[in-house]
């Protein structure tokens, strides 16, 4: 009785297994996970805000709503993130509850994860920090706005000018563009906005003005965490995605504005669902051979190869550019040679090892506009020549060898002649 | 016991046990070679019983990590082995750049007790390589110095060889390093040319090319050698001592071993190509033109007509030398000097022109002391010894007077070359000692007894001559007696100061400090090796190191990482860079590291301790070759009105270069001693002037318990900036 028992329990622990693999390598499948903690001031935020939320969930993700001062607040758990992504919609947030602080946010991104940030004119000093730790400065008068007297919607034009209709966005396919270390400005304000509070006057000309005003920012970090910050939490509401738009002054009435659009897709672009990079099998070998060596030797020639794949929200597909370059690098490149591809994901070229020895490296690195940059580097050390790997016989020493063979000979006549010869 | 044993033997044994008073002398001689043997390689043990079996020092470690690799690899691997874990990332051809010998002998010496099924390990033979090739010495200056004066002579030599704490300092167990055995193989071509030029003999210039050979391979003083024998060579013609016999030794010597030199990849073609080759040559050249001319002589057998071809034939030959001499100069066929050479004949070059040589605490000038110190009586024996070879001048004392002189001057150079100079100074001392207690024992042993009895004829005749000239002096036995005991009572202070000196000075390992606690207890810091096999156990295994160039052979030995760059300076540039980043401000340094790849910088610092050899006191040693190549880096930055201070009167370059936050991080917290203020550096005896130290790029990652050894983690790039 008890044997076949046993074996079923074996079998529901395997199929457990086996399951669970497979929900692995289904998540493993993109470049992040779906896990989103949104963060608000205000649980209403929620429905305000419910169709940028549906589309994420529409998408996938999986949505957990907190209060940002709910007191159980943790990003983490045993070492363990418990988010693959982040929301802060809360920015009037003075604490965040738990053992949430400014730093965790910061050590969060740092850890490789993603964010959206959105703030308000009311955008309290930790969501500045956190905006400024990403490189995004606000205007220093906590009441200012971008005001716009000619770009402004119609649909604003009784009040201050501050509903700007922007149509500055960045010129990105990927994104709406991002590129490493530097913060973008995905879309910054016309050329006649200024940063002021609108309920005083203006004494002195404003600090900010015109294009250097980005009211959408994005930064990736080293690492390929994404941050997108917004000045305005209303851009992503349900009443602005769905408005029409007018620009003052302007004919064409939109009857939707690019909102939705806009936030749907610099929202995929932030949660890693484009614009996301991978390499693998990063290979090397001499020509004519398929090991990788532990060492080359001067003047080998060898061929490097490595496949990139870029996530397109759904599976791994090749990515194809004409512009991947790999160097043969020892503190400067020696070797700057442009990989070719053969549209399936394998970049790939060949080359001649310099008449250099040292310790190389093979390096790639691939920073492009709204991708995930692509930093390989390889070491491999090159030696000279072994002492029985130089020609043995050169042939314009040809007279030299005769010469001493020559002598030689003609001494060991010599000397049996001179002793002998009586 | 003895004599009863020996009378309850038959009659016939006995007979034959009691010996000749020759045998009876060879007995006590070779008994007494014996002893010395022994000894000298027992008094270089007191480092092994004192600390344990361990390589010392620097460059040992290297020495000790290419035997290993040369064990395990073979020799073909060896000869081609490229090393890319030191001067990163340039790497280092080491089959290329070293001189195989010593690594080749520990390896023989290994693979031999292996053969003999004695399984010790690679490191134990290299500890006591050193030793083991001192006792063969004392071999070799026996016959040297029986080959220049007498067997007691040679006796005597050995004896004080065996002990002389100028050899000591470099061959204690532990001490693996080149000079071990190339001090062996020094003597060893000494001994075997002089023994060419007093034979003639093609067997022993043979003999002694390849002992040359053996030098050439084991250290880079064998050009003490190339331009010695073309000095004596070239002496000789001048005192008119030319002889067939020179002719044969110099000219097999030198061609013989200057085609063997050639096989060592590191020497190559620099006996044709480099100046400081040329005298042998040059020499070599002359010998021929003298040999010619002797022979032209000979034939023309007139006087007159000869003078015209000889006033001809050295014209031409003076012309043909000086002109291929300037040509090849001057197309850079003949390299010309190099920085080393040069101090060497110019004590002050090094110091004004290439700082990394006069860097080295070795390379200094020696003082007075130290010459009192490892020579001790030897100094006062030395001009005796030169008075008796001038005495009885031949080829052979010719020839170690001037080993003498040359080596002596240049041990005042360089505090290093001692170690040359000691064989030297113990055979003349020896002479003199010798003949000394020779002169006196046959005084006393003429007025009680007939010479016949004194042992050997020719120094019983010669005593009896002597005795029957000094017959007249009164009281001549007395003073004699006075004289040996006096003699006896030097050379047993010799032997004391000796084993003092090896057990004290020279026998500690360096790598492992000893100091003495306030209840006399000894305490040991063993923080270097603490530190490597920190890096050794905690960090990536291709991290890169940087650190001053002092550390980098043990770094790559023990601790198995790459450094940057290490203790074979063969690239100045690589070296200014380090030590650029060194004494930069930490942004400035950072830059600099991360185009190096440093994943960890290691300093040593000794202000908790008291461990005077840190890297603050070299520090402006890393400034000065630093800003030899990078101008931007100047030394009067770092100074106060010339004044090296660290404390807060410093200059503000100084307390924020990177090497001050380096030793000084977290040390402002830290009380060192009782009664000073927190921050008190205990080598420099001053507070600091800088507690508030705070690292942007850099963090602490490992410091040793006694704080000698500081490691800190270059930080990658920041995520977001």
């Amino acid at each position: 009785m008890a044997a076949p028992h046993h074996v079923t329990l074996v079998f529901l622990a395997a199929a457990v297994l086996l399951l669970l693999g497979s929900a692995a390598a289904e998540e493993e499948g993109g470049p992040r996970g779906k896990r989103l903690l949104v963060l608000v001031d205000d649980l209403a935020v929620r429905s305000s805000h419910s169709a940028f939320f549906g589309s994420l969930q529409g998408r996938g993700f999986d949505l957990e709503f907190r209060l940002a001062d709910d007191p159980k607040l943790s990003l983490h758990r045993y070492g363990q993130y418990l988010y693959d992504g982040l929301l802060l919609f809360a920015p009037s947030t003075q604490r965040f509850g738990g053992s949430v602080d400014q730093n965790a946010v910061l050590e969060f991104i740092d850890a490789g994860h993603d964010m959206i940030l959105a703030a308000d004119s009311s955008a309290s000093d930790l969501i500045r920090g956190i905006a400024t730790e990403c490189g995004v400065d606000f205007d220093e008068d906590p009441e200012a706005m971008v005001i716009d007297h000619i770009n402004y919607a119609a649909t604003d034009a009784e009040g201050d000018h501050t509903l700007i209709a922007g149509d500055d966005l960045i010129q990105s396919d990927v994104i709406l563009g991002s590129k490493k270390i530097e913060v973008l400005k995905v879309l910054s304000a016309s050329p006649s906005a200024y940063s002021a509070n609108p309920k005083t006057k203006l004494a002195s000309p404003p600090s900010l003005t015109g294009s250097a005003i980005s009211l959408v920012s994005v930064m990736q970090a080293r690492n390929n965490a994404r941050v997108l910050v917004s000045g305005s939490l209303d851009l992503f509401s349900n009443r602005f995605l769905k408005s029409g738009v007018q620009k003052a002054g302007s004919k064409i009435s939109h009857e939707k504005a690019g909102n939705e659009q806009f936030v749907t897709e610099t929202s995929k672009w932030v949660f890693h669902e484009r614009g996301h990079l991978k390499a693998l099998n990063v290979k090397h070998n001499k020509v004519g051979e398929t090991n990788e060596p532990g060492m080359y030797r001067i003047n080998d020639d060898l061929e490097y190869s490595v496949e990139i794949y870029e996530w397109s929200g759904t599976s791994w597909k090749p990515y194809v550019a004409d512009d991947v370059q790999v160097q043969f690098y020892m503190m400067s490149p020696y070797v700057l040679k442009a990989l070719s591809t053969d549209k399936k994901g394998v970049y790939s070229t060949s080359f001649k090892v310099p008449d250099v020895y040292g310790v190389f490296q093979f390096k790639v690195e691939y920073q492009r506009l709204g991708y995930t940059g692509l930093s390989l580097a390889k070491q491999i050390p090159v030696r000279p020549y072994r002492h029985n790997e130089y020609e043995r016989f050169i042939t314009s020493a040809y007279p030299y060898y005769a010469a001493s063979f020559s002598m030689m000979g003609a001494f060991f006549i010599f000397s049996f002649v001179y002793l002998y010869h009586k | 016991m003895a004599t009863a044993a020996l009378e309850s033997l038959p009659a016939p044994l006995r007979s034959t046990l009691r010996l000749k008073t020759k045998q009876q002398e060879l007995l006590l001689r070779v008994s007494a070679l014996a002893l010395i043997y022994v000894l000298a390689f027992a008094v270089r043990l007191f480092s092994v019983l004192r600390y344990e079996s361990m390589i010392h020092e620097f460059d040992p470690y290297f020495n000790y990590r290419t035997t290993l690799f040369l064990t395990e690899h073979g020799f073909s691997e060896f000869w081609n082995w490229f090393d890319s874990e030191s001067w990163y990332p340039l790497g280092r051809v080491v089959g290329g750049t070293l001189f195989p010998g010593l690594m080749v002998t520990a390896a023989l010496l290994h693979r031999l007790l292996r053969a003999l099924s004695l399984a010790v390990h690679i490191r134990e033979v290299c500890v006591l390589t050193a030793p083991f090739f001192a006792a063969n010495t004392t071999l070799v200056a026996y016959a040297f110095g029986r080959e220049i004066w007498d067997s007691g002579a040679g006796l005597v030599a050995a004896a004080l060889i065996a002990v002389c704490p100028g050899y000591i300092s470099r061959s204690v167990a532990g001490s693996y390093d080149n000079e071990g055995v190339a001090i062996f193989a020094l003597l060893l071509t000494f001994y075997l040319f002089v023994r060419a030029v007093n034979t003639g003999s093609l067997a022993w210039s043979l003999a002694s090319a390849f002992g040359y050979f053996y030098m050439v391979s084991a250290w880079g003083g064998y050009v003490f050698i190339i331009n010695l024998l073309p000095l004596y060579v070239l002496v000789l013609l001048v005192t008119g001592r030319y002889s067939q016999r020179l002719y044969v030794a110099y000219n097999s010597t030198y061609v013989l071993g200057m085609l063997l030199a050639m096989q060592i990849r590191f020497v190559g073609f620099q006996h044709v190509q480099s100046g400081e080759h040329m005298a042998a040559m040059g020499v070599f050249f002359l010998l021929q033109v003298f040999f010619f001319l002797d022979w032209m002589k000979y034939l023309l057998n007139d006087a007159k007509l000869f003078k015209s071809f000889l006033r001809i034939t050295l014209t031409c030959v003076i012309t043909v030398g000086t002109l291929a001499l300037g040509i090849g100069t001057a197309s850079g066929y003949i390299s010309p000097w190099t920085g080393r050479f040069y101090s060497l004949l110019d004590p002050t070059y090094a110091k004004d022109h290439i700082p990394i040589i006069a860097s080295v605490s070795e390379h200094q000038p020696t003082a007075w002391s130290s010459f009192m110190f490892d020579f001790h009586i030897l100094l006062f024996l030395f001009p005796a010894g030169l008075y008796f070879c001038f005495k009885r001048l031949s080829d052979a004392t010719i020839f170690i007077v001037m080993y003498g002189l040359t080596s002596m001057y240049f041990a005042g150079v360089m505090v290093r070359l001692i170690l040359v100079a000691a064989p030297a100074v113990c055979l003349i001392s020896a002479i003199a000692a010798s003949a000394t207690i020779k002169n006196l024992t046959t005084l006393i042993r003429s007025k009680s007894r007939s010479p016949q009895t004194v042992s050997g004829k020719a120094t019983g005749s010669k005593a009896a001559a002597k005795g029957a000239v000094d017959q007249s002096l009164p009281y001549q036995k007395n003073a004699a007696i006075v004289l040996l005991l006096g003699a006896f009572y030097l050379l047993s202070r010799y032997a004391v100061h000796c084993t003092w000196v090896t057990s004290e000075a020279y026998s500690s390992p360096s790598i492992v400090l000893a100091a003495r606690g306030h209840n006399g207890g000894r305490v040991i810091f063993d923080d270097y090796r603490e530190a490597y096999y920190w890096l050794r156990q905690n960090t990536p295994s291709d991290a890169k190191i940087m650190s001053w160039w002092d550390y980098g052979y043990q770094i790559t030995a023990m601790g198995n990482r790459t450094v940057i760059v290490d203790n074979n300076t063969w690239n100045n540039t690589h070296i200014a860079t380090v030590g650029r980043a060194m004494s930069s401000y930490e942004d400035e340094a950072y830059e600099i590291m991360q185009s190096l790849d440093v994943n960890y910088v290691l300093v040593v610092f000794g202000g908790v301790t008291g461990y005077s050899s840190d890297d603050i006191n070299k520090f402006l040693w890393m400034v000065r070759i630093g800003g030899g190549v990078f101008p931007v880096i100047k030394e009067p930055d770092y100074l106060v009105n010339g004044e090296y201070r660290i404390d807060k009167g410093a200059a503000p370059k100084m307390l924020n270069c990177l090497m001050y936050k380096l030793c000084y991080y977290r040390f402002g917290e830290l009380t060192t001693e009782y009664g000073k203020p927190p921050g008190y550096d205990r080598v420099r005896g001053v507070e600091i002037g800088n507690k508030d130290i705070k690292l942007e790029y850099l963090e602490e990652a490992f410091t040793t318990s006694n704080w000698i050894v500081r490691i800190y983690k270059v930080k990658p790039p920041k995520n977001r900036s």
